[in-house]
């Protein structure tokens, strides 16, 4: 590594950013193997078994023999973890039928083990679009497949979502951030249901505009998202700091309530805050938000370089 | 009026009252001593939220689903696991709510708490039933029907059973719909034909009835003998999803995914 500039050797919270080991632009393999302890990673279902999406082809895509999702099982700090890694760069981290089948069959398989007294967590690496269009209803029926199977073991074990970006988590699989036990996030990652785009062209330009990248990040960006009780920790886009932030979310193990059974707190987001006029809060942030498109873009301040709620949230 | 309306009417025998008004809940007779619960989104035109006006899944959707799923878990808890009621999604969906409201509370994390209660009805034992009336779209979809343990759909021009609508999977693929249209001819999970979707292997009954828009006394009790004969199904079957890749079709049009999973079930020590 080249000699630290003075600029800055001379400030300290500039330390941790000139060492970083970038996870963003690691591809979904490399990522799921460096979150694990070293040499502790194996790949399960690889691209040398060639098993490829059968539908790609007739429409003149090129499929990959992957398609496009890692299964990798191994250690995270001593304890048995499979990663699930979704990548990005392949048709938009799209589940399709095959990676579906993977990320469903690897979550039970983890469920299984569990059951049978070997526990195992899991980690959802979420870089994706959400369901693949070019494979349409049985796209569709991965995803629903993935979340069944992930709620199998989330009882049992931990199933972390990390989101490091830089596509971020959109669409159906978003769901599967709603469910795991507890999400992590990069400062480059976002999460959301509908993207900018598809909001803009269903219903117009006032309700969403996406050439607004301020609007984009103040919605769907990690300090707006952590703001509101929607993720868990924000860290730096390191490797280390990812990791770390794994291994703190798992270690803090299943908690009596998850976030999508807190139907109460979800419903009383919701609720009319001040005497029946149509207005809602968000939590967190203490903004009032009206109903209706065409405002001012949420303001959110940006966080720290990394933040972690306790074990206890 | 909607078909989820209308083959929600057609369907119960008490209309229960429900915190949610785009949310519809009854209490029905399937006949031979089967009861079920009855749930659908229906419209409201007056939804808090305007983007979910439609018969969308939206925040207050997803919430008010997962409430009434949950409340049926806890009055039936007391009892055997496989004396718990059914649970009957009549859908009719045309997709979840699209909107910047909806992106700022986390739409993802109300759908989740729809699908996270389906499915811990089914198991805990409840047969869960999707009967598709309409469309059956997107997320919409997912929170509402495919957490079932059995799908049913009505043998009809009308339903439309797909990732997205058609539009937007056109736009979205870089396709015209002509396009579209014509791929789907050789790329079945393309097809916007209920037919055509129930080759995939998990569709389990198409209904074939007079009228769908206004279903006659023989609709509707085909209807409930085709619900009541998936509850018995349900119940003898197992409680995961493990069954949409256990029928004929999906041994043919699915063979992908079941070669993945073998591979990966026999690497993984």
């Amino acid at each position: 590594m080249s000699d630290i500039p003075p600029s800055v050797a001379e400030r300290p919270e500039l330390q941790a950013l000139w060492h970083r080991h970038s996870f963003v632009e690691l591809d979904a393999r490399a990522r799921a193997f460096s979150l694990l302890d070293e040499d502790t990673g194996q790949e399960y279902c690889d691209p040398f078994d060639r098993i490829e999406s059968p539908w790609l082809e007739p429409q003149g895509l090129v499929p990959e023999s992957d398609d496009g999702l890692v299964v990798v099982k191994g250690l995270l700090a001593g304890e048995s973890c499979v990663v699930i890694g979704i990548e990005g760069a392949f048709q938009g981290g799209s589940i399709g039928e095959v990676s579906g089948a993977k990320a469903a069959c690897a979550l039970q398989l983890a469920a299984r083990d569990a059951r049978t007294g070997q526990p195992i967590s899991a980690v959802l690496l979420l870089e994706t679009g959400g369901v693949r269009l070019q494979e349409g209803t049985l796209g569709l029926n991965a995803v629903a497949e993935i979340l069944s199977a992930l709620l199998e073991l989330r009882g049992m074990r931990p199933v972390i979502g990390v989101v490091a970006g830089p596509l971020g988590s959109y669409g159906g699989m978003s769901i599967v951030a709603g469910l795991c036990t507890r999400v992590v996030l990069t400062h480059e990652g976002r999460l959301g249901f509908n993207g900018a785009q598809v909001i803009e062209s269903e219903a117009g330009i006032a309700e969403f505009d996406s050439s607004d990248h301020a609007l984009i990040w103040s919605v769907n960006g990690p300090a707006q998202r952590y703001a509101t009780g929607l993720a868990d920790a924000v860290v730096l886009d390191d490797v280390p700091a990812v990791r770390q932030a794994v291994i703190t979310a798992v270690a803090a193990g299943v908690p009596e309530h998850h976030r999508s059974e807190e139907l109460d707190v979800l419903a009383a987001r919701l609720s009319p805050s001040d005497g029946g006029q149509a207005r809602f809060s968000l939590p967190g942030l203490g903004i009032p938000v009206a109903p209706s498109p065409g405002q001012d873009s949420l303001a959110a301040s940006h966080p720290g370089s990394a933040q972690q709620r306790g074990a206890e949230s | 009026m909607s078909r989820s309306q209308t083959w929600f009417d057609a369907l119960s025998t008490q209309t229960l009252p429900s915190p949610y008004r785009s949310i519809a809940i009854a209490d029905s007779d399937l006949g031979s001593g089967t009861p079920a619960r009855l749930l659908a989104v229906v419209p409201d035109p007056d939804n808090e939220f305007p983007r979910a006006r439609h018969g969308e899944v939206g925040l207050l959707e997803g919430i008010g689903l997962a409430h009434a799923i949950r409340e049926v878990i806890e009055l039936d808890s007391s009892l055997a696991d496989d004396q718990r009621r059914s649970i009957v999604a009549v859908v009719d969906i045309p997709s979840q709510a699209y909107g910047r409201l909806e992106e700022q509370f986390g739409e993802h994390l109300y759908i989740a708490a729809a699908v996270d209660a389906y499915a811990a009805a089914r198991v805990a034992g409840h047969p869960v039933i999707a009967l598709v009336v309409g469309s059956a779209i997107s997320g919409g979809f997912l929170a509402h029907g495919l957490q079932a343990s059995q799908i049913l759909a009505l043998d009809d021009d009308k339903i439309e059973i797909q990732a997205i609508h058609k539009p937007a999977a056109a736009r979205i693929t870089l396709r015209t719909i002509a396009e579209l249209d014509e791929l789907a001819k050789i790329v079945t999970p393309l097809s916007f034909d209920v037919r055509e979707w129930a080759t995939l292997g998990y569709c389990d009954g198409l209904l074939k009835v007079s009228n769908p828009d206004q279903p006659t006394g023989a609709d509707v009790s085909l209807a409930s003998g085709a619900l009541r004969d998936a509850v018995a199904r349900a119940r003898l079957g197992q409680r995961d999803l493990t069954n949409r890749l256990q029928s004929a079709q999906a041994q043919h049009a699915r063979r992908a995914s079941l070669q993945a999973r073998r591979r990966l079930t026999e690497q993984w020590a």
